[in-house]
């Protein structure tokens, strides 16, 4: 049986069709991990081998003797959930070669999830090692730009001028130094045949995305804006408010990158917002609206400007 | 369906070739691997065989050995069999994963091709890759020729994937010392060799889609304790009776008797030294020499160095008077793994040995004979005096002033 590509009509019916990933669950009401793992599992019937790495979504869903996942879960460590289901995926084509699989009829999807701690930093050279053996996966990063479930370390994801425990703002320091790595292009560069930033608040863009990826022969590689209420410093219940501000000021630009040459723009915001709007409602960028740092707001727009304008004529060029 | 190789009864196989040969025969479903001298033929080996269609399941070079063991718990959580091969600097970037294996009940099977860890980087065989190893939660046994190589592999699948004992084992042998030193080796033909192991059976496999499985899950203080307790349990008791049962059929099969302590000329042994790998048939030699001359000396080698084989180490040692314990790792601070293990076997016992610790062979040097006399002159020595004659840790075969300790 081939899979085949879920309909989804509408909000409703995708936010209930099911429920492999349970509301029950440890996460902090308002974390937006649970919105986008609920996208990436609905947007397809097909059976599901599943893998996550160390991290808030891994510590808030296996805890012994409980479990919020109704698919085949595996977590090993912080920096290899890619290998994991990597390992699984192989297991499969070994099995499927010799004729001993137990559903052979059914095409379970592979897929890894890992916070930006797992994939930015710590487990990068084990994606890197999935991608270029070309294992038929989908690798969605939880990017909140932070090592949340530790407390708020940076990461190297971390943007500019976040203050975070290990890079605090200070009387002498705006917080963190380093612009955020651009992951995008670099697995893009792998030559994956699939690779896209999306956001859960703009579920049709991502659920198109997820289902794309999907239906990809090879490595997928999904970044996915994680909005964190409790480390970006925002209310819980502005959780979707916060990941429309940084999509709609171009800080979390959507778009995908075909075979590694073909550059999409999925999303282009009708009112393009200010980035001093996306920083102001984040407490983690209090610190840049007084004298001493608001020149880096300044340098915020003009960065994000560009990166725009880079997108713009990558989509273009078709290379 | 894997193609069948054609093999005589004695073939000339290396220590790595062995390993290969076994691992081809019981059609592992995934091997996950890394290369890494000295174990770097098994990897390349295994990847000639399923160039030329004599395995069909997947073999995944990863991009370190952390990536190869990892990718090897994932393949063996989905439900099938899953093997590897790794050496020194290779094992110790795996150990994170390694107790991951082990905690997760998954029966993978490593080959360690034994090697020193650096600094200073070293190629060649000793046993701190082994020693690293033995926390770890593994079955390990221990092979002193590519002979042993071989069969221990056999043993290795059947007992770890055992239901009642899903483990994951590791099969040893030395660096260079067997893995390069090609020497007769008996063979069992591809469906003897398969049939021994068995199809492999699933239990908790993420691939059964209609039975989803969590693995891998968080345990804080409520509940980690009794897990670690459930896999100390498999370890202790169930682990021993697999394996004398696994010996008993591998013998029926083939002849060859393995055991969980080796032993030869202990049954009136009055001296005898204790060690492990190739080290195990110099002193075989030696003593062979000595028994000539008069002297009652024997030798033990560890077999399974985990789980411990405490009981039948105590009952070989009973009557001895004088022990040497031969550890080929550095102990950096204390007396030998060896020499400690076998002093908490004897302790509550009724034995009164001398006992005596030598450190031998790091990074690769030699044990001579003349060393091994050496060694039982002072054990003879040790005995008449009924005390220790020596300090009781001695570096044996070093360049430079003498060293000891204690």
């Amino acid at each position: 049986m081939m899979s085949e590509i879920k309909k989804i009509k509408n909000l409703k019916e995708f936010s209930t069709s099911a429920d492999r990933f349970e509301g029950a669950n440890l996460l902090c009401p308002g974390c937006a991990h649970s919105i986008i793992v609920r996208e990436v599992l609905n947007a397809t019937n097909d059976d599901l081998i599943l893998a996550a790495s160390t991290g808030c979504l891994e510590v808030c869903t296996a805890v012994y003797p409980y479990t919020s996942w109704d698919a085949s879960w595996i977590h090993i460590g912080f920096e290899n959930g890619s290998s994991a289901v990597a390992g699984a995926e192989a297991m499969y084509k070994a099995l499927k070669t010799k004729g001993r699989l137990k559903q052979p009829e059914r095409t379970p999807k592979f897929v890894a999830f890992g916070g930006d701690g797992a994939t930015y930093d710590i487990g990068f050279q084990w994606i890197s090692g999935c991608f270029e053996r070309g294992h038929n996966m989908m690798y969605v990063c939880l990017d909140n730009e932070v090592y949340a479930n530790t407390g708020g370390q940076r990461s190297s994801s971390t943007p500019i001028g976040a203050s975070a425990t290990t890079t605090p703002a200070g009387r002498v320091s705006y917080g963190e130094k380093r612009n955020k790595k651009d992951m995008m292009a670099i697995m893009a560069a792998h030559g994956a045949p699939y690779v896209a930033q999306v956001s859960p608040s703009k579920w049709k863009d991502m659920v198109a995305k997820i289902q794309k990826g999907f239906a990809a022969e090879g490595p997928v590689f999904i970044n996915a804006i994680s909005a964190c209420t409790t480390e970006w410093k925002f209310a819980p219940e502005d959780t979707i408010a916060i990941t429309d501000l940084a999509t709609d000021s171009l800080v979390f630009p959507l778009y995908e990158i075909i075979n590694g040459t073909e550059l999409n723009i999925t999303y282009r915001p009708k009112n393009i917002i200010p980035v001093r709007d996306y920083l102001g409602a984040q407490g983690r960028f209090k610190h840049l609206f007084t004298k001493q740092y608001e020149y880096l707001i300044d340098e915020w727009q003009t960065r994000v400007d560009l990166k725009w304008e880079q997108l713009q004529r990558r989509e273009e060029a078709r290379v | 369906m894997a193609d069948t190789m054609e093999l005589r009864d004695i073939e000339v196989w290396d220590g790595n070739m062995a390993a290969s040969h076994a691992l081809r025969q019981v059609q592992v479903d995934v091997v996950a691997a890394y290369p890494i001298t000295p174990s770097t033929p098994i990897v390349e080996n295994y990847a000639g065989f399923a160039a030329n269609a004599y395995v069909d399941g997947e073999f995944v070079m990863t991009e370190s050995e952390h990536g190869a063991m990892s990718c090897c718990i994932g393949a063996s959580a989905a439900g099938g069999r899953v093997a590897t091969a790794t050496s020194s600097q290779g094992f110790a970037l795996m150990v994170e994963t390694l107790y991951s294996a082990s905690g997760m009940r998954l029966p993978i099977i490593l080959n360690v091709v034994n090697r020193a860890i650096g600094a200073p980087l070293n190629v060649n065989g000793d046993h701190s890759d082994m020693y690293m190893g033995r926390d770890s939660g593994w079955i390990q046994l221990d092979a002193y020729n590519p002979q042993h190589a071989y069969d221990l592999n056999f043993i290795a699948f059947k007992v770890a994937e055992d239901h009642d004992v899903r483990l994951p084992a590791m099969v040893h042998q030395d660096g260079f010392m067997t893995s390069h030193t090609a020497q007769g080796v008996h063979t069992m033909t591809d469906e003897q060799g398969f049939n021994f192991v068995g199809e492999f059976q699933p239990m908790n496999d993420m691939l059964d889609l209609d039975h989803p499985v969590t693995h891998g899950v968080q345990t804080e203080e409520d509940w980690h304790f009794e897990h670690k307790a459930r896999q100390q349990h498999a370890l202790m008791t169930a682990v021993i009776p697999k394996l004398e049962a696994a010996f008993d059929a591998f013998e029926a099969l083939t002849g060859r008797r393995y055991n969980l302590v080796e032993t030869h000329q202990m049954e009136d042994a009055e001296i005898a030294v204790i060690c492990m790998g190739t080290s195990v048939e110099t002193a075989m030699e030696v003593v062979n020499e000595l028994r000539a001359t008069g002297i009652k000396a024997g030798v033990v080698g560890i077999r399974v160095f985990r789980p411990w084989p405490m009981e039948q180490l105590a009952a070989v040692l009973k009557d001895v008077k004088a022990i040497g314990t031969l550890d080929r790792s550095s102990p950096h601070g204390t007396m030998g793994m060896l020499f400690n293990e076998v002093s908490g076997s004897l302790f509550n016992t009724d034995t009164k040995a001398v006992l005596t610790n030598y450190i031998y062979g790091l990074g690769g040097r030699d044990l001579t004979k003349a060393h091994l006399v050496g060694i039982f002159n002072d054990l003879k020595a040790n005995m008449d005096a009924g005390k220790p004659t020596t300090p009781l840790q001695q570096y044996i075969g070093l360049r430079g002033p003498k060293l000891s300790f204690f």
